[in-house]
């Protein structure tokens, strides 16, 4: 028996060994690295893991060169996570959710030899450090195109008379959102002032869910809506909850983060969504920079546009409406010559009193003159800067990360989640 | 042939192992470990197209591989043996708490709370002693709840505490919504009113878990407390023949389950994270059922197999980082595999499949023969271990 156990000892042991020098063998230092909250499974998530992984390919690297850490937590693993790519000799490490972000400038702070880049953050103007950063992109751009998709869908639908307007001869749309803040507002604001450029008569209902992923409360929140009488859907969380319902109810939808044509066929219209490679593509080619020894600049907070292809609109589906494409196109157009503006003043009307819009004030006819927003974080939350200029709202100036969180005339929350 | 042999005997049936040598079952274990460990490398490999080698040296080298992984590994084996060690005296008593993630959970709320409320107001150590006793009040009450539920109405422990796990998240959630008025539900990290830093971050979790775990192995094996438990867990009727108050027992068993659960999550929340989110007990509760399954409800034998559990998890995930797996199935299929090897080799250790004998006239008629073919079962038992002791018994 003795002998037995020596033998399994010694195996044991050998392998131990072969394993020590097989992991001293590795000597190609990664160059970039994805901190990511849950994994594929997620479309969210997955979104920065496929741009991640096709901007590697694109700038020539192997699997070697980037590293790739998932299901991170919003909590000090993820600064320990962090540190550990810059452990393992990376320029640059990337995160892809918000709640990394105190975690990140913590391994900012330790790391002074390595870059961070949190993505939809808002500390790194603030930070005063050279080696964190912001990136977000201006996807009410995005979402107003889909919503100028919609309105063409709203449009044909009662030229066809498929549907009928409320008595006092508005349309209703339906919007399902995840929680009741500047991101989620910003987008369902872009989407309904879209639809309405095309149809002006129409009004919103918007139901939040409280969750970035829950099919279940989704699905439950759009046939809510359905139910309620909204005749055209879009929504803005991870799970494919909502489209399924509009599909089974057939209701048109317009989609987020992806094209949901494939198991809604009947009822997708177009879906924008943030394309994170030419962010990634940026951010190689500085972590490539530092490598050499050169001096890199990563901007403080980095804008993706629909200029510089980081805002991107699918292909239109089955149920849009014929000639879409060449309106988006014209649309587009407008949109970067700077002729159009997505949140044009005098588009919109506000309506301030004790309950909402404390922040902002507004001329006689109700548009909006001046507006505080919170931009530069603190832990009150105080609104800081002034954000109207030039009769627009200026989202996304003063920082990548969206603030505009007003509540324009003509939505209706149903409810709201925090 | 005689009348007996007419009822037909199965292909094989299962016996209690009445005793087996200590060394016999740890080298059924240990052979359990390397087989999932070689079938869940060989599975990776394959799909990552890699050295099935490279499977082990990555799981080495994700616990150990760094100063700040060790640290990292070090801490997190620390609190699930902290979790393992709230659970043991309440599943010694047969009480089935599947409540640790609750449990764990309000721990992280009211320690966050008083950091929260007073933290900046008052000086760090007023809060430091406010948020412990606040903590392992909340893990307290938490479990006593459905403790009193079951000692007076009987109720499903199993269910209760389960539930409870259910209404901790969304508290936690609540508490988000209040705490952060920008509506983002991402409470940013605390600086004040925190725990004192040993050293690093990790280092006073690691002196808390090891003072609880002394504290743990004495209050079982010696005190009156821990010998109470144990006959309420064997034989509640006798408890209550030899005048054992069993009410007052169970409540007291889970008083002190859920006290250590709520100082889990003052150490989470207090002295590593500094913040609350909704699954900051990272299912601990429920790993914890298994490795104080593993460890036959005794604290010392809970240091291997919390540690054990935590080198498997933390190495598997610097294996997909290394592998570059982009979702994290596979790991989790590995994960699960190797488990699965050390609960179902539990099985051979306590039971061993015993043939159809070939010669049952002789097997019946002397004790020898009998011996002799329980040997050969014990034999191929053995060999489907892929064990090879055959020549012992031989």
């Amino acid at each position: 028996m003795k002998k037995l156990l020596s033998l399994v000892l010694a195996l044991a042991m050998s392998i131990g060994v072969c394993s020590m020098f097989t992991a001293c063998g590795d000597e190609t230092k990664p160059l970039i690295a994805l901190i990511a909250l849950h994994d594929t499974n997620s479309t969210y998530d997955k979104n920065f893991i496929e741009a991640f992984e096709a901007a590697c390919e694109e700038n020539g690297l192997s699997k070697n060169d980037y590293l790739l850490y998932t299901n991170v937590p919003e909590e000090t693993i993820c600064k320990e996570k962090a540190l550990d790519a810059a452990d393992r000799g990376c320029e640059v490490v990337f995160s892809d959710s918000f709640g990394h972000e105190p975690y990140m400038l913590e391994a900012a702070k330790e790391a002074t030899g390595t870059h961070f880049a949190s993505a939809t953050g808002n500390k790194a103007h603030t930070s005063g450090l050279t080696n964190f950063h912001n990136a977000f992109a201006s996807i009410y751009e995005g979402r107003y195109l889909a919503g100028v998709a919609a309105g063409l869908k709203l449009q044909e639908m009662i030229e066809a008379k498929k549907v009928t307007a409320d008595t006092d001869g508005n349309y209703k749309l339906g919007y399902v959102g995840a929680y009741t803040y500047a991101e989620v507002i910003s987008g369902y604001t872009s989407w309904f002032l879209g639809v309405q450029s095309v149809v002006p008569n129409v009004k919103m209902d918007v139901k939040f869910t409280g969750s970035w992923y829950d099919e279940q409360k989704e699905a439950d929140a759009a046939r809510a809506l359905i139910n309620g009488g909204c005749v055209l859907l879009s929504q803005h969380a991870d799970s494919m909850g909502a489209p399924s319902a509009c599909e089974l109810a057939r209701v048109p939808n317009v989609s987020y983060n992806g094209s949901s044509a494939s198991a809604c066929p009947n009822t997708f219209i177009i879906s924008s969504r943030i394309n994170w490679q030419p962010y990634f593509s940026y951010l190689i080619k500085a972590a490539k920079d530092l490598r050499e020894g050169k001096t890199a600049t990563i901007d403080t907070d980095w804008m993706g546009t629909i200029d510089n292809n980081a805002v991107v609109l699918t292909e239109c589906g089955q149920a849009a409406a014929e000639g879409t494409q060449a309106k988006l196109d014209e649309v587009k157009a407008k949109l970067l010559s700077g002729e159009l503006k997505v949140f044009d003043t005098s588009k919109f009307t506000v309506t301030v009193n004790e309950s909402k819009n404390a922040n902002a004030t507004v001329d006689e006819n109700g548009h909006l003159t001046s507006y505080r927003a919170d931009v530069n974080f603190d832990a009150d939350y105080t609104p800081d800067t002034e954000v109207v200029a030039n009769g627009e709202f200026q989202e996304s100036k003063f920082r990548s990360a969206p603030y505009f969180d007003v509540q324009i005339d003509g939505i209706t929350l149903l409810n709201s989640a925090f | 042939m005689s009348k007996q042999n007419t009822v037909k005997e199965p292909l094989f049936h299962i016996v209690k192992r009445t005793e087996m040598p200590l060394w016999q079952a740890w080298l059924i274990r240990i052979v359990a470990i390397i087989v999932g460990l070689a079938v869940a490398s060989v599975l990776c490999a394959a799909v990552a197209g890699k050295n099935p080698l490279d499977v082990p040296v990555s799981l080495i080298n994700g616990c150990f591989g760094t100063e700040r992984r060790l640290w990292v590994f070090l801490r997190e084996g620390a609190l699930l043996l902290g979790v393992t060690l709230a659970l043991i005296p309440a599943f010694k008593m047969k009480f089935w708490n599947l409540g640790g993630n609750g449990q764990v959970l309000i721990g992280c709320i009211a320690s966050t709370a008083c950091m929260f409320y007073l933290g900046g107001k008052l000086p760090d150590w007023v809060v430091n002693i406010i948020m412990i006793v606040a903590a392992i009040a909340a893990g307290a009450i938490w479990a006593v709840i459905p403790a009193i539920f079951k000692a007076c109405f009987n109720t499903n422990e199993t269910l209760f505490t389960l539930m409870m796990n259910y209404i901790t998240t969304a508290l936690a959630a609540y508490c988000l919504v209040v705490w952060v008025p920008s509506g983002t539900s991402v409470l940013s990290p605390f600086t004040e009113g925190v725990l004192p830093t040993i050293i690093n971050d990790n280092v006073l979790t690691l002196i808390v878990v090891a003072v609880l775990l002394v504290f743990m192995t004495v209050y079982l094996k010696f005190s009156k407390h821990g010998y109470e438990l144990s006959v309420v867990g064997e034989s509640e009727k006798t408890a209550k023949y030899i005048g054992i108050n069993v009410k007052r027992v169970v409540i007291r068993t889970l008083v002190l389950s859920g006290a250590i659960c709520g100082v889990i999550g003052l150490l989470l929340s207090g002295s590593i994270n500094h913040t609350l989110t909704t699954s900051m007990d990272n299912n601990m509760g429920f790993t914890a059922t298994m490795t104080a399954w593993l460890a036959k409800f005794s604290p010392l034998v809970a240091i291997f197999t919390s540690f054990f559990i935590t080198f498997i998890s933390r190495g598997m995930s610097e294996v997909q980082v290394s592998f570059g797996f982009s979702e994290s199935s596979v790991a989790n299929i590995v994960t699960g595999l190797v488990y699965f090897a050390i609960i179902a080799c539990e099985f051979f250790v306590s039971y061993k499949i015993v043939g159809r004998s070939k010669n049952k006239e002789k097997s019946v008629k002397t004790e020898t023969k009998e011996k002799q073919t329980e040997a050969k079962a014990d034999e191929q038992t053995v060999s489907d271990e892929k064990n090879p002791v055959k020549e012992e018994v031989k």
